[in-house]
């Protein structure tokens, strides 16, 4: 197990932002099938962590590399544009904080759906129509809004959207900021449920921003805490935060309100 | 690592463990140094000793939820020997899915997951399908004494003692090679103590090792072949 080849292998990523430091030399290995948590306070680079790891954003310094399909490990900067973008497309997801940023809001809930399917070559009209439906009943959508433009759902209805549109082609590999984030607690609590499922259902890989450590506990395998753009502790989830070592983590853990 | 005794299936070595506080001033609480278990297949031992002497530390440390300053945990896992103090996070996850089963003081609630569907779960992590692991949940569910109207429900509103038999059915469902449970029987009435009993007496049974902290003297003396005194063991002031 020790020796099987990781998903993804991140080594020295640096990135700075002219004479900012927005994160400073990150290195780790994901494996298939784990769950990664990326927390820390706002301003702590998770964020720019994400879009570099996610090839939205090359990094200043650094390898970022992925088990591409027949190819094995690759640099995923090195790779050309289209052939980056049917990544971006097909064996990757990226759920946006903001599902504006992740949806098209002018096109149907169905087509924003089927369109990602159509994008890796699906043609057949009632075929695309009925795997939308049953992406949409996945994520506990009404069917009776498929022909609505998404602009008029709730927040938590496009979260919700988004989460069908990037999983119907079967990623292996999800990257999501803040999936949670705006959402009201019980809009939330369904949401993350859903998502838990999902995760386990499909044995997805996946690398989660957030700043919750509720959100944390319960999606995730295992932690890395950021604060100035460094990674300081890093671990199993319930062991960083049962256990936590280092003193920003412990702020962080203790920080915490109970209800 | 000598293999003296075949049938090991856990080995505490030389661990020691202390939390620093540094929200606190850097306050430095040691809770452990040099500790030494041995625990066979089908063996089952008692952690005990007052509060403080580091009995759920020492629980945690077994299951890699606390981190110890040094020393080792190895846990069989197959024909492999695993060092939870040291593993890679994928390597303990495997091992916790596989090997180590733990039973927890409380229940942590998940939103909206049925009280059946948190039992079967684990066993459904080890492949079982999800209708046979529903099966098997709904039976020790029944066993433990929880109505059969409350297998559809989410734990959250349940009393402190039917979360707890949700927890241990949680822990029960699969046969794990080693259990770690944390005072199962603490909120029960003596009914459902008995049951939890006869479990660990059945779970010894088929070989697995059992390490627990059990506060009821009469739950001790039932289920324990021997006692781990951390007051004497743990070598720190």
């Amino acid at each position: 197990m020790d020796t099987s080849s990781p998903l993804l292998r991140v080594r020295n990523l640096t990135h700075a932002y002219g004479n900012l430091l927005a994160c400073s030399d990150i290195s780790f290995e994901l494996h298939s099938g784990e769950v990664l948590g990326i927390v820390g306070e706002s301003g702590s680079g998770k964020t720019t962590l994400l879009n570099c790891l996610s090839a939205r954003l090359a990094p200043t310094n650094g390898i970022v590399e992925y088990d591409l399909r027949g190819r094995g490990l690759s640099d995923i900067y090195a790779l050309s544009e289209p052939e980056r973008r049917l990544l971006l497309r097909t064996d990757w997801g990226v759920v946006m904080q903001n599902p504006r940023d992740g949806l098209r809001m002018d096109v149907s809930a169905g087509g924003n759906v089927g369109e990602r399917l159509m994008a890796v070559g699906a043609r057949h009209y009632g075929a695309i129509r009925q795997e939308a439906e049953d992406w949409l009943t996945k994520v506990e959508m009404d069917l009776g809004r498929m022909d609505d433009k998404p602009k008029h759902f709730s927040g938590g209805m496009q979260q919700r959207l988004q989460i069908a549109r990037n999983l119907v082609t079967k990623p292996r590999l999800v990257f999501m900021d803040e999936p949670t984030g705006g959402l009201d607690v019980s809009v939330q609590a369904r949401l993350l449920d859903l998502l838990r499922g999902l995760v386990r259902e499909l044995r997805l890989s996946a690398i989660i921003v957030t700043h919750d450590l509720a959100v944390a506990r319960l999606l995730a395998d295992r932690l890395m805490v950021m604060k100035d753009g460094k990674v300081v502790e890093t671990g199993l989830t319930d062991q960083v935060l049962d256990d936590p070592h280092h003193p920003y983590t412990q702020l962080l853990v203790s920080s915490v309100l109970q209800v | 690592m000598t293999d003296d005794k075949k049938d090991a299936v856990i080995r505490v070595e030389n661990l020691s463990k202390a939390f620093v506080l540094h929200v606190q001033g850097g306050a430095r609480l040691p809770v452990f140094s040099n500790l030494n278990l041995e625990v066979a297949a089908g063996e089952s031992v008692a952690l005990y000793g007052p509060s403080g002497t580091g009995k759920s530390t020492l629980l945690r440390s077994l299951y890699a939820n606390y981190k110890p300053g040094s020393g080792q945990v190895w846990v069989r896992h197959d024909d492999d020997w695993v060092d939870m103090a040291g593993a890679a996070p994928h390597r303990v996850l495997e091992v916790r899915r596989r090997t180590v089963g733990y039973v927890s003081q409380f229940l942590r609630v998940i939103p909206r997951i049925c009280s059946r569907d948190i039992v079967a779960e684990p066993l459904h992590a080890l492949g079982a399908d999800l209708d046979q692991a529903r099966a098997k949940a709904e039976a020790l569910l029944a066993r433990l004494n929880i109505p059969e109207a409350m297998w559809d429900l989410a734990p959250a509103t349940f009393s402190g003692g039917e979360q707890q038999r949700v927890n241990i059915a949680r822990g029960f469902v699969a046969d794990y090679p080693v259990l770690l449970l944390d005072e199962p029987t603490a909120s029960l009435d003596a009914g459902n103590r008995a049951v939890v009993m006869d479990l660990i007496g059945e779970a010894k049974a088929r070989g697995a090792a059992i390490v627990g902290i059990f506060h009821d003297d009469e739950v001790r003396e039932a289920v324990a072949d021997r006692v781990f005194d951390l007051s004497k063991e743990r070598a720190v002031a």
